[in-house]
């Protein structure tokens, strides 16, 4: 019998192997890191000291009990990190290891790919010292490091105050936080935020714990441009009172997250538009089960919901597929976690409210503003081609290579989308979805195939 | 209701390459497209403009295309990054060298200035390719452009000549009233017109069964894939005798390389398909030996009709008066496609092609059974 | 000059490694794009400026990290683990 196989090794990932191996199903587990934890709760490398309070903050007990969980588990799975699937066809995965690659067959997949940061450009992103929020954390938890040594935050989103937090805590110079959202959104938002009230007073402690020990935050203000000589030397910013200048070293910008599909449409899930994320997601139900059967989505990878979402969902969804192949499952424990999950969609649309994605970004785009940081396209380069008449993604990427580079539009097709529905007077969810190629990541040539 | 003197199924080179030279010729046309114009085989194959390899039947009529594409910028408004690099035909076996040696023998008056090399020759001139090829064919003044730019500007090119390009507009019916043809749109679209084009492709054989005339044609899906941008080092087009990999590095670096078949995932889309992709993977170093190190960001596929004896179908319908067929090019259409948008406007304009096109007929099916 | 600065887990053992021919010290779990930021100021050239770049998303996603190893092996400096005696290679990018 062919295997049950998830991909992901985040929180989604881990509990839904988990909740496999509690049944007696013997997973495949597929993960490009190293180590297991997902971006969120990733693993420092073996030989780093911190504990996990220093590493995870309030959220240390989760992480700790996922990387347990997980730790217990190991005898019981067929574990493959470092491994990259780079191609899904019905009934197959093509992975990439050590430069390998080799084909996995599966009977069913759980997709839990996890999510990336969603950039909105401002003039001088390529900049070296330029990171995205989630590479500012990261260059933290995983590597001791900040991006600079003056850095400055901006965009929106949860994770903009608390690594903020952590760098601050850690020791780093923070200049300044520099919020895009105003705060009448904030505190137009607080009714949904109070499903969860936990996470809400996280986020507001951290925002006090930055004021209290002066550092500058700044609602309603948006980063105007990044300047510098081959790296970060200054920035500008504006709000309502004009603009201003700051000298900073660093910056770490970025709003709100988007989720990695690429997988689920090479799978042939169906997709829809979904107005909370701004985005195109593989459809799922309540349980986690896609359009495709056999195939099953849990975690930040279908729509963005956060860690403990995902924690949830991947055992949902490990539920859902043992239910399918004849399993008996608690239907009660079934019920229980889709309330749960119920409970932080409301949170999170919230969460959607406080942290606008601004939607007049697009039209404060200047035409030399570059979009796309593989193939070097500007913002006026892509409106070129929509004033040619095209306004469908795919046919802009093939006319003017937006997206068309390295990381297959990770970065840049969120502004794309925005750039493209300003200039074409669409709604953004009515240009279409840019499709997923394989590879999904490069693939080097001369490599070796898996006996 | 609209009304033209030309109504044309398939937004493709062929089908766009006829509205515009049409559109100059003074007729009114209507383009019909079901998806985007140039965005299925025409704008997704490998982008090689190459008279070299072609059958003997197929020489006049590229050559004819050679001509136009010397005026891609006047003609469409853009140079498409076509380059005359040269294409360049690699031999890894004496008897493949001596196919192309015979090759040059027989395609002789036709233009080609076919230049053969010995390995010595190759390698002093070519130096980027592999040892495993042991000679080659060089045709000097083929070349490469970029069909995702191409293939749309012949359609933007016929509308500013006054064609009626209709995109997202899928044909859901077609009829002769014995005087003129009526074509109905899935979008509501009436059209009617004295003459019909079929050039659609893949899809082409449903019409062409629709006035009794199916033909054995299949679709085939050519895996492709792209390189990140890569020092530049090859200068010529690339193929292999025998078939296998071929290649091309563009201006911006990249690497285009096709080879193998992908499949269909439904009637319109297609994928490369894991061993395609792998297979171009691991055999390009031997070829192209500076490949080693870099990395493919991007496959795709495509859908193309192929007609069992590989020449596509370019002519008069044998069952019906006023509808002309263009298809089945067989993954090589790119090059001749404008000339055989020329070829049918002359039927429609002159009452005959400047280019004899007997060789293409439909008719040479009709003793097949199709099933 | 250091692009990155170091907070924590200094105290590891160090590994030598060549940059651009060049010798220079990492610590012992270090990726390539910690060690590599940590002594200069960016990691490859971009593909069609030549403008410098130092990777952006620090999580495999925006594949702008890439270098090439002695070996010829092309590998992304955020989640490759230097290795003592690794011979980094920046390339220059190209300006088209």
């Amino acid at each position: 019998m062919k295997p049950v196989a998830i991909i992901g090794a985040g929180p989604a990932g881990i509990r839904a192997a988990q909740t496999l191996v509690a049944h007696g199903v013997y997973p495949i587990l597929l993960d490009e890191a190293a180590r297991g934890g997902g971006q969120i709760y990733r693993q420092q490398p073996a030989n780093f000291k911190r504990s996990p309070a220093k590493l995870y903050g309030f959220e240390a007990h989760k992480a700790s009990a996922l990387h347990q969980t997980f730790d217990a588990l190991r005898e019981q799975l067929d574990y493959r990190p470092d491994t990259l699937v780079w191609n899904a066809e019905a009934g197959l995965l093509d992975t990439l290891h050590e430069g390998r690659v080799a084909r996995v067959e599966y009977a069913s997949v759980i997709v839990a790919t996890g999510a990336t940061d969603r950039i909105l450009p401002a003039p001088g992103w390529t900049l070296p010292g330029v990171y995205s929020l989630g590479a500012a954390q990261i260059a933290l938890k995983f590597q001791g490091c900040a991006i600079g040594e003056r850095v400055v935050f901006a965009g929106s989103g949860p994770l903009l105050y608390l690594v903020a937090y952590q760098y601050a805590r850690a020791g780093a110079k923070v200049l300044a936080v520099l919020d895009s959202s105003p705060l009448s959104a904030q505190a137009r938002a607080l009714p949904g935020l109070l499903a969860q009230p936990a996470t809400l007073a996280k986020g507001l402690y951290y925002r006090a714990w930055l004021t209290s020990h002066g550092i500058a935050v700044h609602q309603g203000a948006s980063l105007s441009r990044i300047d510098g000589e081959r790296r970060v030397q200054s920035l500008k910013w504006r709000n309502a009172k004009g603009e201003q200048a700051l000298d900073c070293d660093a910056v770490a910008f970025a709003h709100g997250l988007r989720s990695e599909t690429q997988l689920a449409d090479l799978l042939g899930c169906e997709f829809s538009w979904s107005h909370l994320n701004r985005a195109w997601l593989p459809q799922r139900d309540p349980a986690g089960r896609s359009s495709v059967p056999g195939v099953y989505l849990a975690g930040d990878g279908a729509g963005i919901m956060g860690a403990d979402a995902a924690e949830i969902a991947g055992e949902r969804a490990a539920l859902a597929l043992l239910e399918d192949l004849g399993y008996l499952v608690d239907p009660q424990r079934c019920a229980q976690l889709e309330q749960s999950l119920e409970r932080i969609g409301r949170f999170r649309q919230g969460l959607e409210r406080a942290f606008v994605l601004p939607t007049d970004w697009a039209a404060h785009a200047a035409d030399d503003l570059m979009i796309c940081r593989c193939e070097e396209v500007s913002a006026g380069e892509i409106r070129q081609v929509v004033g040619e008449g095209h306004w469908e993604i795919n046919r802009v990427k093939a006319h003017c290579r937006v997206g068309m580079g390295r990381c297959q539009g990770r970065m840049c097709g969120a502004a794309a989308a925005e750039i493209i529905a300003s200039e074409s007077g669409r709604p953004v969810g009515e240009i279409g979805r840019m499709r997923a190629q394989a590879p999904v990541k490069p693939l080097p040539f001369g490599l070796e195939i898996e006996p | 209701m609209i009304e033209v003197d030309v109504v044309i199924i398939g937004g493709g080179i062929v089908g766009a390459s006829a509205a515009l030279f049409l559109s100059k010729a003074g007729r009114r046309v209507a383009l019909l497209e079901r998806d985007f114009c140039g965005s299925h085989s025409s704008g997704v194959n490998y982008g090689g403009v190459r008279r070299q390899g072609r059958p003997l039947s197929q020489l006049p009529l590229s050559q004819r295309a050679h001509e136009i594409w010397s005026q891609l910028p006047q003609l469409i408004g853009i140079d498409g990054e076509y380059q005359r690099s040269g294409h360049l035909k690699l031999a890894r076996s004496p008897d493949d060298l001596r196919a192309l040696h015979d090759y040059a023998a027989n395609s002789q008056g036709f233009g080609l200035d076919l230049q053969l090399l010995d390995r010595d020759q190759l390698r002093a001139r070519f130096p980027w390719v592999g040892a495993v090829a042991v000679g080659a064919s060089l045709c000097p003044d083929d070349g490469h452009a970029n069909p995702r730019l191409v293939s749309p500007a012949f359609a933007q090119a016929a509308r500013r000549h006054g064609a009626q390009v209709f995109e997202q507009c899928a044909v859901s019916h077609v009829e002769h009233d014995g005087q003129r043809f009526g074509v109905r749109t899935e979008t509501g679209l009436v059209l009617q017109a004295p003459w019909l084009l079929n050039c659609a492709g893949a899809w082409a054989s449903h019409f062409a069964g629709q006035f009794g005339e199916a033909v054995p044609m299949h679709a085939g899906h050519p895996a492709m894939l792209v390189t990140e941008p890569l020092p530049l080092v090859m200068d010529a087009s690339t193929g292999v005798e025998g078939g296998g990999i071929y290649a091309r590095q563009v201006a911006r670096g990249n690497c285009v390389l096709g080879g193998g078949q992908g499949f269909a995932l439904d009637d319109a889309r297609a994928r490369p398909g894991q061993n395609a992709v792998i297979d171009i993977l691991r055999q390009a170093v031997e070829l192209y030996p500076f490949l080693e190190g870099a990395q493919a960001i991007r496959t795709w596929s495509g859908t193309e009709g192929y007609l069992p004896d590989r020449q596509p179908v370019i002519g008069h319908s044998s069952t019906q008066p006023g509808l002309l067929h263009a298809f089945g090019f067989a993954g090589a259409g790119f090059q001749i496609g404008p000339a055989v948008g020329q070829a049918l406007t002359e039927i429609i304009c002159c009452g005959a092609s400047k280019t004899s096109l007997d060789a293409f007929s439909i008719t040479r099916f009709h003793s097949i059974s199709v099933a | 000059m250091a692009l990155l600065t170091r907070l924590a887990e200094g105290d590891r053992p160090a590994l030598d490694f060549t940059l651009d021919g060049k010798p220079a010290i990492g610590l012992l779990g270090d990726t390539l794009l910690t060690a590599v930021l940590t002594c200069s100021e960016h990691l490859r050239g971009s593909d069609f400026s030549a403008e410098p770049r130092a990777g952006f998303c620090l999580m495999g996603a925006c594949q702008d990290c890439w270098v090439r190893l002695g070996d010829g092996r092309r590998v992304r400096a955020c989640s490759t683990l230097l290795e003592a005696g690794q011979q980094v290679i920046r390339e220059p990018g190209r300006q088209l």
